[in-house]
């Protein structure tokens, strides 16, 4: 017990908070911009997935890390611009489209990577690069607060200026009004001119973007190569994290960091010869209590059809 | 202006829309409006008012037929183009968001931006600026959610002003307004005609039309059926026009041969979530062989007693009481077999499931009872045998009992719920607007079970906004005003329409004491 | 309105074939683009499957657990609950149907039904936690289905890798199960087990049930309108976590029955999959159980057909993901097709119209 409360109670831990949460963050910020325009989207994990598997075979092949993570969004968002189109223009079942692009992800990044290393399980075979850790001056010299906020990855810091510019363009752009504006009255919003596809599309393309980051992370930062299923359910959690905060951003940023640290913490109890099966459940129950306590999404369902004769 | 043509600032021509289901809403419809004149769009629920109106403001596309604006033809593909040419469109539910502010609203779509940001500041300013123009003051900070309703209509009015339109489109919009919101309402109407604005006003309220417009085109199912200055129409003239007939109904009726009492209301009080008393302290008596009609204007507090007798909504505060038993905490499968059925107001969202056909639409109240199941199954043969009696006996006008409910019209489907809700044995009948923007046989065919079941004995709560249709079948009547009972006639027989008018209007109040006289025990 | 309900009928039929055919066009697409000999590839995957005895029994094997999953997810989606949660149930329900099959020592013939049983128990529970969770706090059943689904992954884990491991096994796997408890092959050549009647029994019984039942009937009238189920007195929580309990038991058995009849230990390191395989198979069969086996034969051909393909070329199995995916996403999409749809209904009304008018001249 004292070997936990003293990892916990480490300026080790809090750093490896921020680590394990980054993926998180990016990923509830997403869910949080498609469900401010009123898109039910579970679709995060094929993104994320696909955009990890881009991001290592372009910078594996370009030895180029800026291609990575061209490569890495360009293929998230290709899976966001296809839960679009069939779920915005095709008006498909969102819930089943979803489910579809996951085992899109969970399968097509296996076979691509086969096609492209000959292996099934991991990148390790193709030279991929990573993102690099950087040290902020002067911070990083303050006892504590340097060792918890210094040294991360490029990412972890684009992670949180990602909830300050996701916090601007909700609620300080017209972009912005006009995304909350579709999701809460479609009607409204077209009765007024605006389009209220191309806005929800435009809300799921930030989303995927960002999503993807998040994606890129994982294979460029918290681990070195991409590995089968490596998402392992935290597109899902971004959506329980999002749903916890009530679709404002700060709330959200926060539930992502409370489920990370249930994560962090099950890392370290890992370490510490406890069955490692138990510890790794940790995170999940962790959202399963989480959903309950904020029940769910309260938002009713924005496309509620139309009863079409008058 | 020697041109006819041009005397028109708008001319729909030949409109047919048919919807995707089958339905044909407007058929070779034809409107022209004038320029400044307030011109009236009139016709029954169900007429192809807003319909017509969602072409002319790009929301539906028609099959045929076009529109001619300022002399010029247009394709009105969407709001966006009709607010280009100047057509803005107040709809009958409010086009708002409402967790966001007014001047977020007002200037949704055309956001005044500063550095690439939203100018919030600039658009309380534009709000401020146009309520003064026109004289409809509004808190531009508040958010939509906390107005009353006469507010949100007036941000409506005022956010296509902001738009710059010339033409507004009204859709039934005093349907949610008060008496003198109304009243206010007609006020900014005719000052905005004398600026020179035409205004489209769809109404199915002959009296408001008579007091407002200039012109009016009235539709009966999805076709025109007369065009006249209003000067020249009666409100009879004009109903006839409507309906095809002279609306005054007349029912064959035996007085009521009243006995027990089966259902007492007592002080029944139901708050939303906001702690608005929906329903305040609303206590009545029904007898077997009675119809006790409820006539208000609609969201005055009918939906709400409904759905509390018949155990949709939980009970608040106050006691119900069917053959002296206090029933609010039973289940709804309990009511249903003791003998309350229920006509709901809102038919597609509870009284049928429209993907699933007539016959387990019939069969919802009783499929689990003995005598339709057979070895553990349902007993299919029994059940069709039951449908098939009923879709013949209430004349449902279907293709065969596996017909999807989808599929059929609105009276029909109307129909079939009453077949269900008929055929239980029922010893209470709640039903709310049971005849609501359904054709005038099926109403007809409703209304005469209605007293068919009060003469073998059902009491029948019967609650409507068609005045004429409450008076007439209604053995004895409450009026409702804003969630409280404001009148109550023993005897509906020398009642007339202006009585009941004032009281629903609010206009007139009767004392504690006459409104007690519907509670017997 | 006769033709308007026709149009509707041949539309459904054509979209799911169209969907199929986009989907294994895709496919060959693909093959011919990463396969360097892709007409050999391709023969392989279509014809490979029935070129012997033991390919076509494959077929069966592969279809057997997903005839329990897709039933199961046929009662728990007419419900109108998203609940991903048998897959979870099929792994968890597999886990505890090897501890009494490895644990107890119970008569032959007992000794399956006792642990099928306990299987099954295990997966209702699984699948009802979603429901519950929905009913009390509405939490979302996707994403609270899919944690659970995680949950049973590591439990299920902890338990073969602390309870019941078999140190000589020489990888993670349970103790061999004891031989009474294993279900009997039905032909001598392939290794097509008794849980294959069980699982047509379950098709036959689900059919009935969800189709045929007053329990099915309330199912099915919740999930197309909970509204008017509650208005006609229908308990729609009670439903809605019984029939999900329901679906879980039957993805709990799949899961039991799959052990006792294919494998001689439980060797799982991951989920298998044969819930998200339930899932499609459903949809396919348009939540009717009475269309699941020939749904499940459908993908376990896809899925023998890519496994020769991938052991005699270089296109790799998982290309069945990619199909399965979008087969759903088109058989999930409203709109694909309407538009043709909706040409044929405004067609057809005019008709009508026509008709209507002519008779009225004919009558004046």
């Amino acid at each position: 017990m004292d070997a936990i409360f003293s990892s916990i109670f480490s300026a080790e831990f809090v750093f490896s908070v921020l680590r394990v949460s980054t993926p998180l963050i990016f990923v509830s910020l997403a869910a949080l911009v498609v469900r401010n325009g009123g898109v039910m989207c579970i679709a995060f994990e094929g993104m994320m997935l696909f955009s990890a598997l881009g991001a290592v075979i372009g910078s594996a092949f370009a030895q180029n890390q800026i291609v990575g993570v061209l490569l890495g969004l360009i293929m998230g968002m290709a899976i966001a611009a296809i839960f679009a189109y069939f779920v915005l223009v095709l008006n498909s079942n969102g819930v089943l489209t979803g489910l579809a692009l996951n085992i899109l992800g969970s399968g097509g990044t296996v076979f691509m990577l086969y096609l492209i290393s000959g292996d099934k399980g991991s990148s390790t075979a193709l030279k991929s690069l990573m993102i690099p850790n950087i040290n902020i001056p002067i911070i990083k010299n303050i006892p504590i607060l340097g060792e918890i906020i210094s040294g991360h990855n490029v990412l972890t810091y684009v992670a949180l200026l990602t909830v300050v510019f996701v916090y601007l363009l909700i609620n300080k752009t017209p972009l912005g009004l006009r995304i909350r504006s579709v999701g809460e009255n479609p009607h409204a919003a077209e009765s007024v001119g605006i389009k209220v596809v191309k806005t929800k599309f435009i809300a799921l393309m930030i989303g995927g973007f960002i999503a993807s980051l998040g994606g890129i992370y994982m294979s460029m930062g918290y681990l070195p190569f991409f590995t089968r299923d490596m998402m392992a359910g935290r597109g899902f959690m971004g959506i329980a994290a999002q749903n916890l905060g009530q679709g404002l951003t700060f709330p959200t940023f926060i539930a992502a960091l409370l489920f990370g640290s249930a994560e962090a913490l099950s890392n370290i109890m890992q370490s510490l010869r406890l069955p490692s099966e138990l510890m790794q459940m940790v995170p999940y129950i962790f959202t399963l209590v989480g959903l309950m306590l904020v029940g769910g999404d309260k938002n009713k369902k924005a496309s509620k059809k139309e009863a079409k004769n008058e | 202006m020697n041109n006819v043509k041009d005397e028109y600032i708008l001319s729909m021509e030949n409109i047919t829309k048919i919807y995707g289901n089958g339905f044909m809403a407007n058929k070779n419809v034809n409107l022209r409006v004038k320029k400044g004149e307030i011109h009236a769009l009139i016709g029954e629920n169900g007429a192809g008012k807003s319909t017509l109106m969602k072409v002319l403001f790009g929301q539906e596309q028609p099959e045929e037929g076009k529109i001619i604006y300022k002399g010029k033809e247009v394709k009105i593909t969407n709001p966006l183009v009709a607010l280009d040419h100047g057509i803005g469109m107040v709809h009958q539910h409010f086009m708002l968001a409402p967790s966001l502010t007014v001047a977020e609203n007002m200037v949704l779509g055309i956001e005044p931006k500063n550095k690439g940001f939203f100018d919030y500041a600039e658009a309380v300013r534009l709000t401020s600026e146009v309520s003064k123009k026109y004289n409809l003051p509004i808190d531009p900070n508040a958010k939509v959610k906390d107005l009353p309703v006469g507010y949100k209509q007036r941000v409506e009015i005022l956010k296509i002003l902001l738009r710059g339109v010339d033409v507004l489109i009204l859709d039934e919009p005093t349907a949610v307004l008060t008496p003198q919101e109304t009243d206010e309402l007609f006020v900014q109407l005719r000052e905005l005609r004398k600026q020179g604005y035409t205004i489209i006003f769809i109404s199915h309220k002959l009296k408001e039309v008579k007091s407002l417009c200039d012109n009016l085109t009235v539709l009966r199912n999805g076709r025109v059926t007369g065009i006249a200055s209003v000067a020249d129409l009666s409100e009879q003239d004009i109903s006839r026009l409507m309906v095809g007939r002279d609306v005054s109904l007349t029912i064959e009726k035996d007085s009521p041969k009243t006995k027990k009492t089966v259902l007492k209301v007592r002080n029944l009080t139901y708050k939303n979530s906001d702690n608005k008393a929906l329903v305040s302290n609303v206590s009545f008596s029904i007898r077997e062989g009675e119809i006790l009609g409820i006539a208000g204007v609609e969201g005055n507090g009918q939906r709400e007693i409904s759905a509390l007798i018949t155990g949709l909504e939980e009970k608040q505060s106050g006691d119900i009481y069917l053959f002296d038993e206090e029933i609010s905490s039973q289940s709804i499968r309990k009511l249903r077999e003791k003998g309350v059925s229920h006509i709901s107001e809102d038919r597609m969202t509870f009284g049928t499931v429209a993907d699933a056909s007539v016959e387990e639409n019939l069969i919802s109240d009783r499929f689990y009872k003995k005598e339709f199941n057979k070895n553990g199954l349902l007993d299919a043969k029994k059940i069709a045998d039951l449908s098939n009696k009923l879709i013949k006996e209430y004349l449902v006008k279907c293709d065969s009992k596996n017909a999807e409910i989808k599929t059929l019209s609105g009276g029909n489907i109307q129909k079939v719920v009453a077949a269900r809700e008929f055929s239980a044995n029922p010893k209470l009948i709640i039903a709310n607007q049971p005849t609501r923007g359904i054709d005038v046989g099926a109403s007809e065919f409703i209304r005469k079970k209605l007293i068919s079941l009060r003469d073998k004995g059902s009491a029948v709560l019967l609650i409507s906004a068609d005045l004429t249709e409450v008076i007439t079948v209604s053995d004895s009547l409450l009026v409702m005003n804003e969630g409280k009972i404001v009148a109550y006639f023993d005897d509906t027989n020398d009642l007339t329409e202006e009585t009941v008018g004032e009281y629903m209007l609010g206009i007139k109040h009767q004392t504690a004491e006459e409104i007690g006289g519907c509670c017997y025990e | 309105m006769n033709k308007v309900i026709k149009i509707e009928n041949q539309f459904r039929v054509i979209r799911v074939a169209l969907s199929i055919a986009i989907a294994l066009a895709i496919a060959f697409l693909i093959i011919s683009f990463v396969s360097n000999d892709p007409l050999f590839t391709m023969y392989n995957f279509i014809i490979g499957p029935f070129t012997s005895i033991n390919r076509i029994g494959n077929i069966i094997e592969v279809m057997t657990p997903l005839l329990f999953t897709a039933v199961g997810v046929c009662i728990m989606y007419s419900a109108n609950q998203i609940n991903m949660a048998s897959e979870g149930a099929f792994f968890l329900g597999g886990v505890a149907t090897a501890y009494i099959a490895v644990t107890y020592s119970i008569p032959a013939g007992l000794h399956p039904v006792v642990a099928i049983l306990a299987g099954g128990i295990v997966g209702a529970f699984i699948c009802g936690i979603p429901a519950l969770m929905y009913v009390k706090f509405k939490a979302l059943p996707v994403v609270s289905s899919l944690m659970i689904n995680y949950v049973c992954l590591y439990l299920g884990l902890f338990i073969i890798n602390y309870i019941i491991r078999d140190p000589e096994a020489g990888y993670m796997a349970s103790y061999k199960f004891i031989k009474t408890a294993v279900l009997p092959d039905l032909f001598s050549r392939t290794n097509v087990h008794f849980g294959l009647i069980i699982g047509l029994a379950i098709v036959f019984i689900g059919y009935l049930y969800l189709m045929k039942s007053k329990w099915g009937y309330s199912i099915r009238m919740i999930g197309k309108n909970p509204n008017f189920a509650k208005y006609s007195g229908i308990n729609v929580p009670a439903v809605i976590i019984g029939c999900q309990l329901l679906g879980g038991f039957i993805a709990g058995i799949g899961g039991a029955v799959e052990q006792l009849g294919m494998y001689t230990r439980f060797q799982y390191q991951k989920l298998p999959g044969h819930g998200f395989d339930g899932v499609m198979i459903a949809i396919l069969a348009r939540y009717n159980p009475k269309y699941v086996p020939l749904a499940a034969f459908f993908l376990a051909y896809i899925r023998v057909g890519a496994d020769v393909m991938a052991r005699t070329s270089d296109v790799p199995v998982e290309i069945v993901s990619i199909i399965q995916a979008v087969i759903i996403i088109f058989v999930a999409s409203e709109r694909f097709l309407e538009g043709w749809k909706l040409k044929k209904i405004v067609k057809s009304t005019k008709e009508a119209f026509v008709e209507e008018e002519d008779n009225a001249v004919k009558e004046a």
